[in-house]
């Protein structure tokens, strides 16, 4: 025994010795050292293939390597990218973009021919991409996926090597900033075709954007450096990215916290009262927005003043400070805030709140719909997927249920692709969810809840409002859609098949001396192009 | 020194009808026999005090605290022990006293049923298995195999699916988990046991099949046997946390320990006594199940049996 | 005589060979239908795909195929060791998944049961040597604490004192002997808190029988009683335990590698399970049961190597 623990004591001191070493080492590298940022993604991407990936990790990864046409700036406006310019035509259907002289890393020029390949490969039914949709606004996009139509009739094409000309379906203002979207990144035909697993290796990653891979450790990190044959790299200061693949929020945040890294994503509800005052915690925006979903084709939820009153009794206020504690804010209607109406100012400011916590109004409501002081209410359960602070949030309007309105619920976490199932089979009372935009427009949240259609999931149904989701739709005049947008908006909130709690926000933790990192409302967690290290 | 045999020398003994082995061994006492010699155990006593004084405070201690279980504090979230809450409060500002005590209901019952459960199905499973040996062995060995190597989280999601969350469904997939290591371990002692001098003794006096398991293979291998199941606690009331986790527990906002030492570290850099207060009384616990094991275990040995 | 008894051992061998190939036939069988009972699939996401490309999806992965052309196929690849590609991770096969995790997992696990072996053996001797003195209680005591607190507290108990509080070690991930010190702490707990107390209670059975009583009347030396006589014969319940100690400290290493950001084959468990990443999930299985079972196959044999009273042919079999 005595051997063991004087055994032990040379260990330890052994480990105390070497670590010091390391500890001077981390430090002294980063005063006025190499340009390093380490930055933790929070997963192993599922794939590094633009045409195939979906996860904001891959598309944060990928958006450090490739460049589409377009790119988002630090204000969330599209800038131009590999495009120089662009021309719309009146009708809002044909796009015409003017390519710059820009090379892959192998040397290469990225033409339009590169962009056609790179989109009709994306959308070819035996590439089998999750994201195809993403390309359906384009004529006879959707056809060619689903093997009914041809290659030749998808109107992508190279008028010549500078110029891409695309026509759409209908208008959809939200097809430009798409260019900026992992979907529509370019890759190199010479490296992909023949080669199945060309992104898995530095070597055959040919890229066009600001960095360029030099090692992917599976499950641990993959290592970029400056790409010196990207067009703009002399805005990219940074001459090391080293982007971490750790899942583990906790873990995460202790390598944060020991100088093992130097950006991260999430942070712990638990953590966040204590850092308050940390300069390191940066609240960033972010455009979703987190839900309760009521599955109208069960009583009593078929009846609108059970939903409306079960809203009213929710406090929104209490929820955000104090259960999820991350600047979210309170929501009291669907779409987030961050996205531009037709005048150019905020959709959501514009259209400003569509209802407000009333107690006495949903004690009124519940005893109107037959269940006075709550009496009477059947059992009802709230189902959420296990992850974060779903519980806690569901556990708080329990309680306020209860408090408020005299209402037993029962909660249940349930394993997530459990979770998907019951949902998607309207299996469930009430359930937790969150919507994440696709692109910058409204219409990725308002089209949600057209009759059956794929994301509805509460069984929910009003024509007037599929009436005004088409007609928002179909045409590309803005005042036209957005309005028609706000009134549809307005009809969810009446019906209220759903109702908002808050919208997200994104914490991140940060050190001090990184500038210029932009971190984006929603589709990717970061873009290092001007980052630097002060 | 020669001396003739022969036939008139031996008395034929009529065969009464008992196994003869069954005269030695009066099973009257045996039960006073334990509870004498446990009783004599002082370490073992104290275990068992431990015990009825955590099922007490399970039963009344919920009641001492001003505040329910479920009662939330928006306003008073991971407040620190003190005079109003005893031991805190948690993220949602419920009282941590109240919950502990909650929350040993439920581990204390999982724990310890748990441990029964498995010690029942895998004694006898292992037991059989050991002392018939040769196919029989292998066939049920190899069984044991095939349901340990299916991984417990397919049952888990599968039970998910076919039950209602609650106790049953916690010991139904506690129970498909655990009773496999005991067996394995029954069977190894049986193994060797049943090669040793009395139990062939024992089967030349003509003691049954049933008999010699039960009465001479299995007491002689409740050490480990107790060793398991003292150990199983623990395990049962953490893996109770992780089928709450994936869904299979009992609802929020009941709270077991293993699921409130599960939540507590994560608040262990900013509020540790979240963690502190369910890891301690599942530490006592744990301490007071192995002082009344290995009082157990002594007492029960049948070769220290006076 | 001789050639009798080799004969017996060929045909045990050859008959525990043909067990183990029937009950991993019977392991993929159940784990293939299990998993295709339970909901979701490889392509599930929050975001409803639309049918066109889901059914794209699944001709691709040949998932429209009836379940028994399906599992035929696996069967078929499988007699030639092709456990086929992650659905999930699609440009990695589950060959290769296992060839990159199971090293890391290999070191990681014979670290933790070089501790806990080691550590766990002496502490249980000692213990049973010492019985019901301070040294007893202490390792007992401290065996009981490692019980108490499971191993995704223990992990996160580790990391926060030795890397967030003394920032002494690396809080995670994999490649320095640094690394590899919390753990390997967190891995062997358990098992070395379960084989001194395995190790503690069997020594003093052993120490009570008759052949140390007649070794201590022959007067042979405390320590040829204890090592050759006591240890010898206390260590067959560990014995038993070492191959599901292996099993054990390979599905621990679960939670220890993804605590620590480990990049072996224990996390690739779990997570393939809740991806429904259903060629992962047959093929870690499979190699994990074939693993326990040639585990446990040495670990009968070694019955025979420590004890020699235990006769692997059965007397009614002969």
């Amino acid at each position: 025994m005595k051997r063991i623990l004087l055994a032990l004591m040379v260990l330890a001191a052994f480990v105390l010795a070497g670590c010091g070493d390391d500890k001077t080492k981390d430090t002294a590298g980063k005063a006025n050292g190499p340009q390093l940022i380490r930055y933790n993604v929070g997963t192993e991407p599922k794939t590094l293939d633009p045409a195939k990936s979906t996860g904001s990790p891959e598309a944060t990864i990928e958006l450090q390597m490739l460049d589409g046409l377009t790119r988002y700036d630090a204000n969330q406006e599209i800038k131009r990218a590999v495009a120089e310019s662009w021309d719309i035509s009146k009708d809002s259907l044909t796009y015409t973009f003017k390519l710059r002289d820009a090379k892959w890393s192998n040397g290469d020029l990225v033409t339009a021919h590169d962009f056609v390949y790179s989109w009709l490969r994306a959308m070819a039914k035996e590439t089998a991409s999750e994201y195809a949709y993403q390309f359906f606004y384009i004529k006879g996009a959707e056809d060619y996926n689903s093997g009914k139509g041809k290659k030749e009739d998808v109107a992508i094409k190279a008028l010549d090597d500078k110029t891409l000309q695309v026509v759409l379906n209908a208008p959809a203002p939200q097809f430009l900033g798409l260019t900026a979207f992992q979907t529509y990144f370019p890759v190199n035909q010479k490296v992909v075709e023949g080669n199945p697993n060309w992104f898995t290796d530095p070597k055959t990653y040919v890229c066009n954007g600001p960095f360029k891979m030099v090692s992917w450790e599976h499950n641990q990190k993959i290592v970029m450096e400056k790409n010196p044959d990207y067009w703009d790299a002399k805005s990219v200061k940074l001459e090391k990215l080293e982007i971490y693949l750790i899942e583990n929020l906790d873990t995460s945040f202790n390598m944060f916290k020991n100088g093992q890294l130097d950006q991260m994503n999430e942070i712990a509800a638990q953590e966040l009262t204590a850092l308050k005052d940390s300069k390191e915690l940066k609240i960033m925006p972010d455009a979703s927005v987190y839900f309760y979903r009521f599955n109208v084709t069960r009583k009593p939820f078929n009846d609108v003043k059970v939903r409306k009153a079960l809203a009213l009794a929710i406090d929104r206020k209490a929820l955000v400070e104090s259960v999820t504690k991350g600047g979210q804010k309170q929501a009291y209607a669907f779409v987030p805030f961050g996205f531009k109406d037709a005048d150019g100012k905020d959709f959501r400011r514009n259209g400003d709140n569509y209802f407000k916590e009333d107690l006495e109004e949903a004690k009124r409501l519940l005893a109107g719909a037959g269940f006075p002081d709550g009496k009477g209410f059947p059992r009802a359960t709230i189902m959420f997927n296990t992850q974060g602070n779903h519980q806690k949030v569901a556990e708080a309007i329990q309680q306020m249920w209860k408090k408020n309105l005299g209402i037993e619920v029962t909660i249940q976490n349930v394993e997530w692709q459990v979770y998907e199932d019951r949902e998607t089979k309207l299996d469930y009372d009430i359930e937790r969810a969150g919507w994440s935009p696709d692109y910058l427009d409204p219409m990725t949240f308002i089209d949600m809840f057209v009759t059956n259609g794929g994301n509805n999931k509460t069984g929910w149904s009003n024509r007037e409002y599929d009436r005004l989701v088409s007609e928002g739709k179909s045409t590309g005049d803005q005042k036209v859609r957005m309005e028609s947008m706000h009134r549809a908006e307005k009809i969810l909130m009446d019906e209220m098949p759903v109702t908002p709690l808050f919208f997200y926000t994104h914490p991140i933790m940060i050190k001090e001396n990184l500038k210029n990192v932009i971190v984006p409302p929603f589709a990717t967690d970061a873009d290092f192009k001007w980052a630097y290290v002060e | 020194m020669s001396m003739e045999i022969s036939p008139q020398m031996f008395k034929r003994l009529e065969h009464d009808g008992q196994p003869a082995e069954e005269t030695l061994c009066p099973s009257v006492g045996y039960r006073q026999n334990v509870w004498l010699r446990l009783k004599q155990n002082k370490l073992a006593m104290t275990g068992i005090i431990i015990i009825v004084l955590l099922a007490l405070l399970a039963l009344v201690g919920p009641h001492l605290s001003a505040h329910s279980y479920e009662e939330q504090d928006l306003l008073m979230v991971n407040q620190p022990p003190g005079g109003s809450y005893w031991f805190g409060t948690d993220a949602l500002g419920r009282d941590l006293f109240a919950r502990v005590w909650y929350g040993a209901r439920i581990s204390l019952t999982i724990g310890l049923l748990t441990s029964v459960i498995c010690m029942v199905i895998g004694v006898l499973y292992g037991g059989i298995s050991g002392y018939l040996g040769g196919r029989v062995d292998e066939i049920m060995m190899r069984f044991v195999e095939v349901i340990y190597s299916i991984p417990f989280l397919l049952y888990v999601i599968l039970l998910m699916v076919l039950l209602e969350p609650g106790l049953k469904s916690i010991f139904i997939a506690l129970g498909i988990v655990y009773w496999q290591n005991m067996a394995r371990i029954v069977r190894g002692q049986v193994l060797v046991l049943k090669e040793q001098e009395y139990i062939y003794a024992a089967r030349l006096l003509g003691a049954g099949t049933w008999r010699i398991l039960l009465r001479h293979l299995i007491p002689n291998t409740m050490g480990p046997i107790i060793v398991s199941m003292t150990l199983l606690v623990p395990e049962a009331i953490f893996t109770e946390a992780f089928l709450s986790f994936l869904g299979l527990g009992v609802s929020a906002p009941m709270a077991s320990w293993g699921v409130l030492a599960s939540d507590g570290i994560q608040g262990l850099r900013n509020y540790p006594w979240q963690l502190f207060f369910p890891a301690l009384f599942i530490s006592i616990t744990m301490l007071a199940f192995n002082f009344v094991g290995d009082g157990l275990r002594d007492a029960l040995d049948p070769r220290l049996r006076r | 005589m001789v050639n009798n008894g080799v004969l017996q051992l060929v045909q045990y061998l050859l008959r525990r060979i043909v067990t183990i190939i029937l009950a991993l036939w019977l392991i993929v069988t159940l784990t293939f239908m299990i998993m295709h009972s339970v909901p979701g699939g490889p392509f599930a996401s929050e975001k409803k795909l639309p049918d066109v490309i889901k059914r794209n999806l699944e001709d691709r992965y040949h998932l429209n195929d009836p379940l028994s052309k399906q599992y035929i196929n696996y069967l078929n690849n499988l007699i030639h060791f092709d456990l086929g590609p992650s659905f999930r991770y699609e440009y990695r096969t589950v060959n290769d998944i296992i060839k990159t995790g199971f090293p890391v997992s290999a070191i990681l696990g014979a670290l933790a049961i070089a501790f806990a072996l080691v550590v766990g053996l002496l502490a249980g001797i000692i213990s049973a040597l010492r019985q019901n003195r301070w040294q007893d209680y202490l390792a007992m005591v401290l065996a009981t604490l490692s019980f108490s607190v499971p191993i995704f507290i223990l992990s996160g108990l580790l990391m926060y004192f030795f890397a967030y509080k003394l920032q002494i070690l690396p809080s995670a991930m994999w490649g320095t002997w640094q690394q590899a010190i919390l753990p390997t702490l967190a891995l062997a707990a358990l098992p070395t808190a379960f084989i001194a107390r395995l190790m503690r209670s069997s020594m003093l059975e052993v120490l009570q029988q008759d052949y140390i009583k007649t070794a201590r009347a022959k007067g042979l030396s405390e320590r040829v009683i204890v090592l050759r006589h006591g240890v010898r014969n206390a260590v067959l319940p560990v014995v038993t335990y070492l191959g599901f100690l292996v099993t054990d400290v390979l599905m621990g290493s679960f939670v220890v590698e993804s605590i620590f950001a480990i990049p072996g084959l224990g996390m690739w468990y779990v997570n393939s399970i809740l991806n429904r990443d259903y060629t992962v999930i047959l093929g870690v299985t499979i190699f994990f049961s074939a693993f326990l079972m040639l585990m446990n196959f040495f670990v009968d044999l070694t019955y025979v190597v420590i004890d020699p009273r235990i006769k692997l042919v059965d007397r009614k079999d002969v």
